[in-house]
């Protein structure tokens, strides 16, 4: 058997007396897309914030590959290639995307440390970012600020900024959250041309998404996983219907 | 609106236009060379404003482009003032190698205190930096054997600048020197604003989670600018005791770290040229205000100050870059920012 992209075991959190993770075993093989989804609290940001190192677990561990990166800071996992993006964007307001991105490949590739030279000397790295950008369409607009993009398009650069990475395994945290029913179509289609290379966990409520998406989906209730399956096992579940599907999204 | 896209051709070209010098940029440092015909009167002002125009920029490279907020600049500022001293009390007077040595030893200091500084943000650093100056202003005070303490540090003589140039009563070397040094400290900082590690620190500015979350390495980030930012600015400290030939405790005094950060705010900061425009004008009002009436020339400076805050909120610079980049602006005043044809290549 292949050792999966990312695995987690007995992962544990409290917040005082609030469990918001109990014993979360999850593995993840390479190259699927996988859909985290469960009601309002269930513990779905905290999980990708355990992974990300945003949080430190009471207990338990999380496995990249085959090494153990539980007590790694978020930035050496962004580095061994775990990334995430954010449900409420996180952005870089007064950069242009194409900055922006040309600024995540300079510290993957460690020239942000150079000091002497002019960044656009470094044609690799910008050509790069721009086909991060042109990949997700925001080539037209790479060098307008980041503020004042359309919200969807911002949505985008999130993405972008994770791609630009190159990550093994990417969280995506309500990609389209918040994202006007005319506008979401660019945002499905990139999660959907994504490289098969990449291994993604990403959480939604849109079912409609999660069901064009995913290849296996992992439902969360109160902190602990309910049960995960393919999407026909999810819908044709009694349990899932009951906490989730006919509960505040019927 | 209907966007043509640059494509890839146009992305080069925006990041390369970045570098470009600029006409109003000649214009304005043309123009630093004016007080020599027109003022010849006020070259020891011009030579201070230098020196704070110097110091702003130090302050700039860490507050305006990485976000790091400081309300005790003048530590590094006052360290480099009292080593230029104290290096000529002790027998050596030239002053191009007591230079060195100063912004050497202010740049120490900075890289020491750096590996707090970059653990911290906002709050937390405003009482730091301001707990760290104020406790390097008491170690001068009451050391005052090595410093002179309250009196000032008394004995400092400098050499003639390169054995030719005396630094006479009317500041001629000494407005010639720290032009010279703050150009040249300003040609550095340029090229490092535009740098990828440039890029970086604007990105700490903007959002030091998402830094995080891309991998970057904002801690030894910070700790490098810190580190070149404090050296600037006991470059500039060590160029005020070599033109005055004193060092008073005053370089050290919390004025003076509240007098670099509202002089940055008041030029517009992560401009480069906002703490050289807000020395400009902040000096030149000092001086006249206090010319026009000795006991209360800080009101005028406060009302200066509010009117900037209230109508210009991104500084003098902020507002004229609004004027400019307007439609009408562009069209009046275009010429003078676009880029030059040529790039420079130190």
């Amino acid at each position: 058997m292949t050792v999966p992209a990312l695995s987690t075991s007995g992962l544990d959190k409290n917040f005082g007396s609030l469990v918001v993770a109990k014993s979360i075993e999850i593995a993840l093989p390479r190259g699927v897309r996988y859909a985290l989804i469960g009601p309002n609290g269930a513990g779905k940001t905290t999980l990708i914030n355990l992974m990300t190192g945003m949080l430190r677990p009471d207990a338990g561990r999380i496995i990249l590959g085959d090494e153990d990166i539980t007590a790694l800071g978020p930035e050496e996992r962004v580095r061994r290639g775990l990334v995430r993006t954010f449900q409420i964007n996180s952005l870089f307001p007064h950069l242009n995307p194409l900055e922006a991105v040309t600024l995540a490949i300079c510290e993957r590739e460690r020239i942000a440390r150079t000091w002497w030279r002019p960044t656009s000397d470094y044609r690799a790295a910008v050509d790069e970012a721009y086909s991060v950008l042109e990949q997700l369409m925001l080539g037209p607009v790479c060098t307008r600020e980041t503020r004042e993009l359309a919200y969807g398009q911002q949505r985008l650069l999130e993405i972008a900024l994770a791609l630009a990475t190159k990550p093994k395994v990417l969280l995506l945290d309500e990609p389209a959250a918040g994202v006007p029913r005319e506008e979401s179509a660019e945002l499905f289609t990139a999660i959907t041309n994504l490289s098969q290379d990449i291994t993604v966990l990403f959480i939604e409520h849109d079912m409609e998404l999660v069901f064009r998406l995913a290849s296996r989906i992992i439902v969360m209730v109160g902190g602990r996983i309910l049960l995960e399956g393919t999407p026909d096992e999810i819908s044709a579940d009694p349990r899932v219907r009951e906490v989730y599907l006919g509960g505040a999204h019927a | 609106m209907a966007v043509t896209s640059p494509g890839i051709a146009g992305a080069h070209q925006y990041l390369d236009a970045q570098v470009r010098w600029r006409t109003i940029e000649i214009v304005f440092w043309l123009a630093t060379l004016l007080p020599f015909v027109v003022t010849p009167d006020y070259l020891v002002l011009a030579s201070q404003i230098a020196v704070t125009a110097l110091f702003a920029l130090s302050l700039d490279l860490i507050l305006g482009y990485a976000g790091i907020v400081s309300l005790g600049h003048a530590a590094f500022f006052g360290f480099g003032a009292y080593t230029a001293g104290l290096i000529s009390k002790w027998g050596w007077g030239e002053p191009l190698t007591g230079l060195v040595i100063s912004g050497f030893a202010a740049g120490l200091l900075g890289y020491l205190m750096s590996f707090i500084i970059s653990r911290f943000r906002h709050l937390a650093l405003i009482m730091i930096t301001l707990g760290f100056g104020l406790l390097l202003l008491e170690a001068a005070n009451s050391a005052s054997g090595l410093t002179g303490g309250a009196d000032g540090l008394q004995g400092v003589k400098m050499w003639p600048l390169l054995g030719m140039f005396k630094f006479d009563l009317y500041g001629r070397t000494a407005y010639w020197y720290a032009l010279i040094v703050l150009f040249l400290l300003f040609l550095v900082s340029r090229r490092l604003i535009n740098s990828p590690f440039g890029l970086s620190l604007r990105g700490i500015r903007e959002n030091a989670v998402r830094m995080r979350a891309i991998g970057a390495e904002s801690r030894s980030h910070i700790r490098k600018i810190y580190t070149i930012s404090a050296i600037i600015a006991g470059v500039a400290g060590a160029i005020l005791t070599q033109t005055t030939e004193t060092v008073s405790l005053g370089v050290l005094d919390f004025q003076r770290s509240a007098d670099i950060l509202v002089i940055l705010i008041l030029g517009g900061a992560g401009r480069l040229y906002g703490g050289l425009i807000g020395a400009i004008i902040y000096m030149i009002a000092r001086d006249w205000f206090s010319g026009v009436n000795p006991q209360y020339w800080y009101f005028p400076i406060g009302v200066l100050l509010i009117g900037v805050v209230l109508f210009l909120p991104n500084g003098v610079l902020g507002g004229l870059a609004q004027i400019v980049n307007s439609e009408r602006g562009q069209r009046w005043a275009g010429w003078l920012t676009s880029p030059l044809p040529w790039r420079s290549r130190p």
